[in-house]
């Protein structure tokens, strides 16, 4: 139990052993361990921001979708009453087109019959002519009288 | 040569001195200059061992998923500097926490060499290497606590100049702890004094004395158990319980002389 030379050469080999360690050992493991750290750190932070990107993400797609509902039930309401336009707009034309029709053929009917009273009257009037001519052949001028006759003719 | 001397029946005494011999020759004249090889080559070997063994993981150490090695290595790192980090306030990772990291691994594994069945490496490995005296606990050797505190002390009164300056440092061993009254002055000398002697001894005495006597119950425990068939039963139950009890003195002690030797070195880089 006596102090001799071993406590100046345990002390030497102390030195380098702490000097080794500070040169060699210590720093990588620390560099390796921080590292570790800040990447832990940088993805935690990487997964919050993450995490509120889908928010926003999600609350955008949600008022998109909103959007395009109401855009779409618009263009519905819109296309229903083009719809109800286009069916009111048909109903009018085509009653227009049904009373066009009826009014020429009325009118085509009206022509008709004036034209049958036409003949019937220029008919009348030659019978009558026939039938007095019949009757009064000698009294009767047929010039003299022609005037009155169409006059008659007329009047029928 | 030891199987000779066990079977010649040595006396209590004979087997205790056999076993607390160093093997200690001449590097000089005079009484100082003796090497005790058996605590220089085992506590050298054993750093070697340690240090290398963390420098050889440190040296592949990566950022990214730690092999289980590394891993390892990362808790008694982290450990260490989680410690250092609690008492010292200061960049640490220049020198203190890999000088902590250093005295924790390295007294540990020379306090472990107290679970080494001291007569099976006598019978088996070191007569036969011809070593007739060969102790395997370098921290059971005054000389090595005694140069570690001895290192932490002159290590203690660098920083102390270093933070303070020279003038600082003579300042405070006369002005502080008890004020800066005239009279007080010798007072604070003399307690500052007693507590640059006090340290080392402490530091030095408390790991060499309870690694000495974990050495020495082991030896008794082992004089037991040659008495006969009921002392080697009981000299072998007894000698199991202590290694395990033993197991928390090694490392506790190891733990403490690292938590001594930062306490230390901060107190040098605090000014009173």
């Amino acid at each position: 139990m006596n102090i001799n030379f071993t406590l100046i050469a345990q002390a030497i080999a102390f030195a380098v052993l702490i000097w080794f360690t500070v040169k060699f050992v210590w720093p990588p493991l620390l560099s390796a361990i921080e590292t570790r750290q800040k990447e832990i750190a940088d993805g935690l932070a990487a997964a919050q921001e993450g995490r509120s990107a889908l928010d926003i993400a999600a609350k955008k797609s949600e008022a998109t979708l909103t959007e395009a509902k109401q855009k779409a039930s618009e263009i519905i309401g819109q296309a229903e009453k083009r719809g109800s336009q286009i069916v009111e707009e048909a109903k009018g034309n085509a009653k227009a087109e049904g009373d066009r029709i009826l009014a020429g053929a009325k009118a085509e009917i009206d022509q008709e019959v004036n034209r049958a009273k036409e003949g019937l009257r220029s008919q009348v009037s030659a019978l009558a002519i026939a039938g007095a001519e019949k009757i009064l052949r000698k009294e009767i001028d047929a010039k003299a009288h022609s005037e009155m006759l169409s006059k008659l003719a007329a009047e029928l | 040569m030891a199987i000779e001397q066990a079977e010649k029946a040595l006396t209590p005494s004979e087997y205790i001195t056999h076993h607390l011999t160093f093997n200690s020759q001449p590097v000089g004249d005079g009484s100082f200059w003796m090497l005790n090889y058996d605590s220089f080559i085992m506590s050298v070997l054993l750093g070697i061992v340690v240090m290398g063994l963390i420098w050889w993981v440190a040296r592949s150490a990566t950022a990214g998923v730690p092999s289980k090695g590394q891993a390892f290595v990362e808790l008694i790192f982290s450990f260490v500097d989680d410690q250092v980090k609690n008492i010292f306030h200061g960049n640490r990772h220049s020198f203190i926490a890999p000088t902590a990291l250093t005295v924790f691994l390295w007294v540990l594994a020379m306090n472990a060499m107290d679970f080494l069945p001291v007569d099976v490496m006598h019978h088996f490995v070191y007569a036969p290497l011809g070593l007739e005296h060969w102790r395997s606990v370098p921290t059971s050797d005054i000389n090595t606590t005694f140069a570690l505190a001895l290192a932490v002390w002159f290590l203690m009164i660098f920083f102390s100049i270093k933070v303070k300056g020279f003038g600082g440092w003579i300042h405070e061993l006369f002005y502080t702890p008890f004020g800066t009254k005239f009279w007080v002055l010798p007072l604070n000398f003399l307690f500052n004094l007693i507590e640059y002697v006090s340290k080392p001894l402490s530091h030095s005495l408390r790991l060499f004395g309870n690694m000495y006597a974990g050495e020495v119950i082991f030896l008794l425990l082992g004089m037991w158990a040659a008495t006969g068939i009921s002392g080697t039963i009981f000299g072998a139950i007894l000698g199991a319980g202590w290694s395990i009890f033993h197991i928390l003195i090694v490392a506790l002690q190891a733990f403490i002389f690292m938590m001594l030797t930062v306490v230390y070195l901060s107190m040098a880089h605090e000014s009173h």
